[in-house]
């Protein structure tokens, strides 16, 4: 079992756990990932890894509870533990003095950037950092992500905190106000953040990495549902990825790939309240007795 | 019983296994064939005719004693039995379901030359269950070597090597990157053929009985590399199969409802999709289901999508289930399936294309499949394989309906296990380079078998190579050899 070690509620819906695992602790680098099971009953998710301690043998995971396997993690303590965590998955990001680089983090993208950043930032980069969420409840780790930025911009799509902005009105700013400075951009989030952000930096030819998170099973090659669509053939998300050319990726492939499993996620997720509704009912009973 | 003579012997007939009645059994993932009882088991084994010089023995990759066991099961002897076979072959009751006898120590049996060969393989699971469910074997462990083994991969080439180090006296730990040990016998070989329960029960008996740690959640490549496993170890096996999943490079390939069998298998066996939602993995089926390939892992995926559609039906409450074909490019003659399997996919009501082949996947406004292209085939000149090359008939293309394609074409070496290994020469195949004999590679202390040496191949010819290399091993691990 792997043990959660402390849990910190973000937002009502972001969670974050810091887990004891060392054996993937010293291995663990800036991009990669795990995958992570619950119980026997659950589902392999994978999740990108937000930090790690060497010397604790501890990862730092967060997640949005979006479906009903992090829903179930939502509710999850201190002294619980997971069946399974394996990894770390994927290739790490590759870093070096660049230059002048941007990281975009959205939403709960921003935590598998934060480690980017910092290895950047520790490689020599000027590193701008922009982070964006739908609005302030869901923005996360400001203070770790200024600590690792020479620059950092925050944008809210309601205006409740920072700019009122998607993250690439900003992106774009850079790009037009420095032309020819920008080395590279690493953009992690929704889906559809990293479509918008790949389409912004194209015209200006800055070379921009995403980091999918496809739909996936094993998480080492095995079953080939995470590929995705690409220029020049369909890649593995969890062993050839999961950071890509953001300027390759088919976008409409991806999304698409994605929502295959959108009948039975909700499915699940109405199981899991009914089953949810019951024991709370139950235990209201008994209270009441 | 009395002694029979040889004329009497030929006169019994070859024993049917009870199975499942194909109307009731495509309803559920239980197991279809339920087994010899004693009697069936005695019986099929008074057809044996104890040949003098036993071919049978030659068609086995472990080298059971063939004719001793099944004289044992005659006198009704059994854990003589289970002695003789546990001698040779530590997973008897996996044999004896996934083994393609037909090809191997059955083929060699001389009343099959006229009539029906014994029923070896049905006999041997008997023997196999027996054992489980009366535990009258002890599996000894020879004094402690001290010497350390890494065996990569929990399957049965990894097994069979780590079971047989173990009786040797050796320290062995199994890494596995999944979370249940297996490999393909957990992940790809549905529960109705091979129950995991008999797995389960198979391993935890051997790893507790020798010591052997079996640690999960291990990518080799990843959490650790082999030059790591190196200087732990005073010599590894690698036994990590052949995970990758082909796809064919055709148009419509990556539309949503094309999926390995792989992917799809993995879905409904190891995670229990079937049993979505009270188990968490979803698993798509269609109405129409498409499967291109004609081997074990084609017909199993076949079946799997017959049983879901017959669970959806009945949850929505509808009539009938749906249609699954296999799309197959060569003809009946060429399938490689186990000649079971492929009995019992008929009888189920698996719809078998031969001689055609896809060339495109049709998808919709959603990027969803709605229909395969296909193209007829017919056989001309034997190829490097030996088997008639299949050429397609121009001009007969036609348009499947289907919603559904799984992509049962073979799989090969996963490379993620290489990282760090640049002493360990590879063919242009990705297989690993190893001897035949002896498992080793070209890498000093390391041993190679099963399906990442050969690419895909049997659950039986994995075990040979394990049991080989195990061999090999230990007299280098005693000092008896040098490398």
């Amino acid at each position: 079992m792997y043990k959660i070690l402390e849990k910190q509620v973000l937002s009502d819906v972001t969670k974050l756990m810091v887990v004891e695992a060392p054996q993937i602790a010293r291995k663990a680098q800036a991009g990669q990932f795990i995958i992570v099971l619950m119980h026997d009953n659950g589902e392999r998710i994978p999740l990108t890894i937000a930090d790690y301690d060497r010397d604790a043998g501890t990862l730092t995971m967060i997640f949005q509870e979006v479906g009903k396997s992090t829903m179930e993690m939502g509710t999850m303590n201190v002294g619980d533990g997971f069946k399974t965590i394996v990894g770390p998955l994927g290739h790490p990001t590759e870093i070096e003095n660049f230059g002048s680089v941007i990281c975009v983090g959205g939403g709960v993208g921003i935590a598998p950037v934060y480690p980017i950043a910092r290895a950047l930032k520790k490689a020599g980069n000027h590193v701008t950092s922009i982070i964006g969420a739908r609005t302030k409840e869901l923005l996360l780790w400001e203070d770790k992500m200024r600590a690792v930025s020479d620059e950092l911009i925050v944008t809210t799509d309601d205006g409740s905190y920072g700019r009122k902005d998607l993250v690439t009105v900003p992106l774009k700013e850079i790009l037009d106000a420095k032309p020819g400075k920008i080395a590279k951009i690493w953009a992690i989030g929704p889906a559809i953040m990293m479509k918008f952000v790949a389409a912004t930096t194209k015209p200006y030819n800055v070379p921009t990495i995403v980091s999918l998170n496809s739909i996936m099973v094993d998480g080492t090659g095995m079953c080939g549902g995470c590929r995705v669509p690409m220029e020049g053939g369909a890649r593995f998300v969890c062993v050839d990825g999961p950071e890509f050319d953001a300027h390759k990726v088919d976008w409409s492939g991806l999304l698409s790939r994605m929502s295959f499993y959108r009948t039975q996620e909700q499915a699940a997720i109405a199981h899991w309240r009914e089953k949810h509704k019951c024991n709370l009912d139950r235990a209201v009973a008994e209270g009441v007795k | 019983m009395a002694e029979l003579t040889k004329k009497e012997r030929m006169k019994i007939a070859r024993q049917d296994m009870p199975v499942q009645e194909p109307e009731d059994r495509v309803q559920n993932f239980s197991e279809v064939a339920l087994g010899f009882t004693m009697e069936l088991a005695r019986t099929e084994a008074e057809r044996c005719l104890q040949c003098k010089e036993p071919h049978c023995m030659e068609g086995c990759p472990v080298e059971v004693t063939i004719p001793e066991f099944i004289e044992a099961v005659r006198e009704g002897d059994m854990a003589k039995a289970v002695r003789l076979m546990k001698a040779k072959n530590n997973l008897p009751a996996i044999c004896g379901r996934v083994c393609p006898q037909e090809v191997q120590c059955e083929s060699r049996c001389i009343l099959g030359k006229k009539g029906q060969a014994v029923a070896i393989g049905r006999i041997e699971r008997f023997v196999g269950d027996f054992e489980l469910a009366n535990k009258t074997f002890d599996v000894s462990r020879a004094p402690s070597t001290g010497k350390k083994v890494a065996v990569v991969g929990s399957g049965p080439a990894g097994l069979t090597c780590a079971v047989d180090l173990g009786r040797m006296g050796h320290d062995v730990t199994i890494f596995e990157s999944l979370h249940t040990p297996g490999g393909v016998l957990v992940y790809g070989i549905p529960e109705f053929r091979l129950p995991k329960s008999v797995i389960r029960a198979e391993i935890e008996t051997a790893a507790k009985a020798l010591g052997i740690q079996i640690l999960s959640d291990y990518v080799i490549g990843r959490t650790l590399t082999i030059d790591e496993l190196m200087s732990k170890f005073d010599a590894i096996f690698l036994g990590t199969g052949a995970g990758l999943p082909m796809f064919m490079n055709i148009p419509g390939i990556n539309l949503n409802g094309v999926m390995s069998a792989n992917e799809f298998l993995t879905r409904v066996n190891l995670m229990r999709g079937y049993q979505f939602p009270e188990f968490d993995t979803p698993v798509m089926v269609g109405k129409r289901v498409a499967v291109v390939g004609a081997g074990n892992v084609a017909m199993d995926s076949a079946r799997c999508s017959l049983r879901l559609q017959s669970l959806r039906s009945k949850e929505n409450g509808s009539e009938k289930g749906g249609e699954v074909h296999i799309v197959y490019r060569r003809s009946s003659e060429e399938v490689p399936a186990r000649l079971e399997e492929v009995h019992h996919a008929k009888e189920e009501g698996v719809i078998f294309d031969f001689l055609t082949n896809p060339v495109e996947i049709l998808g919709d406004d959603k990027g969803a499949v709605r229909g395969m292209v296909c193209i007829k085939m017919e056989l001309g000149e034997p190829d490097q394989s030996g088997r008639r090359r299949p050429i397609p008939i121009k001009g007969s293309e036609f348009e499947m309906k289907v919603d559904q394609v799984i992509m049962a074409l073979g799989t090969s070496p996963n490379p993620l296990v290489f990282v760090n290994a640049d002493g360990l020469e590879r063919s242009r195949h990705g297989t690993v380079v190893a001897n035949n004999d002896t498992g080793r590679t070209t890498m000093k202390g390391v041993w190679a078998g099963g399906d990442v040496v050969t690419g895909a191949a049997t659950v039986i010819s994995a075990m040979g190579a394990g049991k080989r290399a195990a061999a090999d091993m230990d007299k280098y691990l005693s000092g008896e050899i040098s490398w």
